[in-house]
């Protein structure tokens, strides 16, 4: 097998999605963003890196979190920063992204983050557009720099990837943390099962390099990391799931399941937490189980990473 | 470049022509060499290997045909005409033009159109305006139901009066099983024809694509093969009972092939057709979230293609259709989500058949049954063979001329093609319509 050699620039235009990205590529971007992260915790000062730099924040579904995580991001690096939210319903009312996307790129901005309802929405505007695009997450597809703030929040706790089982919890049809997670996860070597209910879980989701699990505690066992995940209430009505009381019993990580996962299991959760739904409440605050809030923070270290390798060239 | 060069849109014109020197390919002739073929006024007069350039009688115009073949003018039993309605993506006089640079000279429209064909007067509407500008044949099917809402029927013998040759809810599925319980019932008195475009609607209507690895991979809702298998078994039973006939369009399933098939085993009298996206494509066209490829039924596995063209060497499938469905650039340039199915494929029915060939899965005859005699047959038409005293619908082409599809080229008003830059071989030169030589690009 050939030799990877570490990589000192981010070696595409775009960072659309994780699934393609080569192991140099996402240890390069990893390690940026360990760096950053140190610069965070220091409290140092702004730097001006991305000075005169125009960033345009799009998104075309609410968030909070990332969006306002891409703006500190930029801020700290000096760029000027763009906010634009777009509700669906503002989308419905004329103009197509194709159209939006033309009008931004006159604007001549630096780079371009997408958040989009629809899988794939991120790559049409890419291509649409002159400068640089970050995928904020498109529908169910992808999130690549979730997946890359939890390999950091991993990377910092464990030191390595490789070797760690993860067990991704939740609802794994619809979300786009977990696909992203899962191709990032097994690039770098982590063993990578996912737990649901069936209904939850995507067809061959197994060809995606991953162990499935619909009993919890079996799914846990002796793993590493375990990584909820958000459960959208309107699944009760889609009969995904009948009943949140029954998704927790099954499904809602607490202190019983939690047992069966390695004594330093870490739990991670991309929020925002539906306490009593998915996570007991109790271990969402245990510092000492829960990375929660230690993900945010590597959210910002990881955009700013992103949005500085992309601006390399 | 002016397209209109290659069209005959003077009706006036009225010649005898004497097509010599040329292959004869028709599936209840088979293939003869150096034929000849006489068209009188409107209809063929003769033809055979008796036809040779000396013996010509005067008053023919004689078209030297060495090298070329001749076969029947195509017959399409699938084909979305946007007229009325939808005039910026497709009118009658530009899908007739698109059918014959195709070779297709009988074209079966979907009721689709705005407003849709549920009612005898659009089909009166239609046919009047074919008559004034179309240069193909045109024929219309029927709604099945009102309005394609799947709730109550429409005027099926009323239409059937008026020329509809068939009865469909185009690219919806009859639903509710009562529903088409009844149209199957009804249509025996009159010996109609039902057309079901296959998919189990509430396992189909949020699917975008076909379920499996790639749909999960790229995050798109999926639709499970068996939607379409289940859909054909729920109407067998029906058929079953009703023994009225009954046709499935654009099978695109391994699923649905083996249910056919051993529907046909039985002895019901059911026929179905597929399109060429079906047999040539898989879902890994789709990568990269291209729009052009977003079709109804969805592209399937690799499996489940060839499949397909099992089924199409067994008899299975009776038919290709080119399944063509005009979308404009607007409609195709969003999100895959949000981006409408179907593709165009008048214009590259020839080719993309003549590639089973070329692949050798199947004999030139048998290719030219599946989009001749075959369809012509399905919808009780006597289009799509080669018999003295028959109306002249002819097509001359070179079976082995290799040429690229480029959407700009094509005479159809939409160009949602997914097989853009794709090199095939086999071009349509000429196209008679009744005795009118309607086409001619040499």
């Amino acid at each position: 097998m050939k030799e990877e050699k570490d990589i000192d620039t981010y070696p595409h235009k775009h960072l659309l999605g994780i699934e393609g990205l080569s192991p140099p590529s996402i240890k390069y971007l990893l390690k940026l963003s360990e760096n950053y992260a140190h610069h965070l915790i220091k409290k140092s000062k702004k730097l001006d890196l991305l000075k005169n730099k125009t960033c345009i924040n799009l998104f075309f579904e609410n968030s909070t979190r990332t969006r306002t995580s891409f703006e500190l991001a930029g801020k700290k690096l000096g760029a000027d920063i763009l906010n634009i939210s777009l509700g669906s319903s503002s989308i419905k009312k004329g103009e197509t992204l194709v159209d939006t996307a033309m009008t931004l790129n006159a604007m001549q901005p630096d780079i371009i983050v997408v958040r989009h309802n629809d899988a794939g929405a991120v790559k049409l505007l890419s291509e649409k557009v002159n400068c640089c695009v970050i995928n904020a997450g498109d529908g169910p597809h992808e999130h690549p720099t979730q997946a890359l703030l939890d390999a950091l929040t991993i990377l910092r706790r464990k030191k390595t990837l490789s070797g760690l089982t993860v067990s991704i919890c939740g609802d794994i049809l619809h979300s786009r943390v977990a696909r992203s997670n899962i191709h990032l996860l097994n690039t770098l070597g982590a063993e990578v099962r996912v737990i649901a209910p069936a209904t939850l879980i995507p067809v061959d989701i197994e060809k995606m390099g991953v162990k499935v699990f619909y009993n919890m505690k079996m799914g846990l066992k002796d793993t590493d990391i375990i990584m909820m995940l958000r459960l959208q209430l309107e699944r009760m009505a889609g009969s995904y799931v009948p009943s949140i009381r029954e998704y927790f019993r099954f499904y809602g990580l607490d202190r019983d399941k939690l047992n069966f996962a390695k004594p330093d299991a870490l739990i991670l959760h991309p929020g925002p937490m539906n306490r009593g739904v998915e996570i007991d409440t109790e271990l969402a605050d245990d510092i000492d189980r829960s990375a929660i809030f230690e993900q945010v923070q590597m959210g910002v270290a990881v955009r700013m990473a992103c949005l500085r390798a992309l601006l390399e060239h | 470049m002016n397209k209109d060069k290659y069209f005959n849109l003077n009706k006036k014109i009225k010649k005898n022509y004497a097509l010599v020197n040329t292959k004869i390919i028709e599936p209840g002739i088979g293939v003869k060499d150096n034929c000849g073929l006489l068209i009188k006024g409107k209809i063929i007069e003769d033809f055979g290997q008796h036809i040779q350039v000396e013996s010509i009688p005067e008053n023919y115009e004689v078209i030297n045909c060495k090298g070329l073949s001749l076969a029947p003018g195509l017959v399409d039993i699938r084909v979305q005409i946007r007229e009325p309605g939808l005039e910026h993506q497709e009118t009658i006089k530009s899908v007739s033009k698109s059918a014959c640079s195709g070779g297709i000279s009988t074209l079966i429209c979907l009721p689709n159109t705005k407003p849709v064909i549920d009612q005898p007067a659009l089909i009166h509407s239609i046919q009047r305006k074919a008559r004034e500008v179309a240069l193909t044949k045109i024929f219309c099917t029927g709604a099945i139901t009102r309005d394609l809402l799947g709730k109550e029927i429409a005027e099926l013998q009323l239409m059937a009066e008026s020329g509809a040759v068939g009865f469909t809810d185009a690219i919806r599925s009859v639903a509710d099983t009562k529903v088409m319980r009844r149209a199957l019932t009804y249509v025996k008195s009159f010996n109609g024809l039902i057309i079901q475009h296959p998919e189990e609607y509430n396992l189909s209507s949020e699917g975008i694509v076909n379920e499996g690895e790639i749909s999960t991979r790229l995050g798109l809702s999926g639709i499970p093969y068996y939607a379409e298998a289940m859909m054909i078994e729920r109407d067998l039973w029906l058929v079953r009972e009703t023994n009225s006939r009954y046709h499935v369009s654009h099978v695109s399933t391994k699923a649905g092939v083996n249910i056919i098939r051993k529907a046909k085993e039985e002895g019901l009298k059911i026929t179905c057709d597929t399109a060429p996206p079906y047999f040539i494509l898989n879902e890994m066209a789709i990568e990269n979230y291209k729009t052009f490829t977003k079709l109804s039924p969805p592209l399937r596995t690799e499996k489940d293609r060839i499949s397909i063209i099992e089924g199409l060497q067994d008899g299975t499938i009776d038919a290709i259709a080119s399944d063509h469905m005009p979308q404009d650039q607007d409609a195709k340039r969003l999100p895959f989500n949000q981006a409408e199915y179907g593709a165009v494929g008048l214009e590259t029915l020839l080719p993309l058949s003549i590639s089973l060939v070329k692949n050798n899965f199947l004999s030139i005859e048998k290719v030219f049954s599946l989009i001749t005699t075959n369809p012509a047959k399905i919808m009780n038409l006597d289009s799509g063979k080669i018999k003295v005293g028959n109306d002249a619908d002819i097509m001359i082409f070179n079976e082995d001329k290799p040429w690229k599809i480029n959407p700009d080229e094509f005479h159809s008003k939409s160009k949602n093609t997914p097989f853009d830059g794709m090199l095939v071989e086999g071009k349509n030169l000429m196209t008679f319509v009744r005795g009118r030589l309607v086409y001619k690009n040499l």
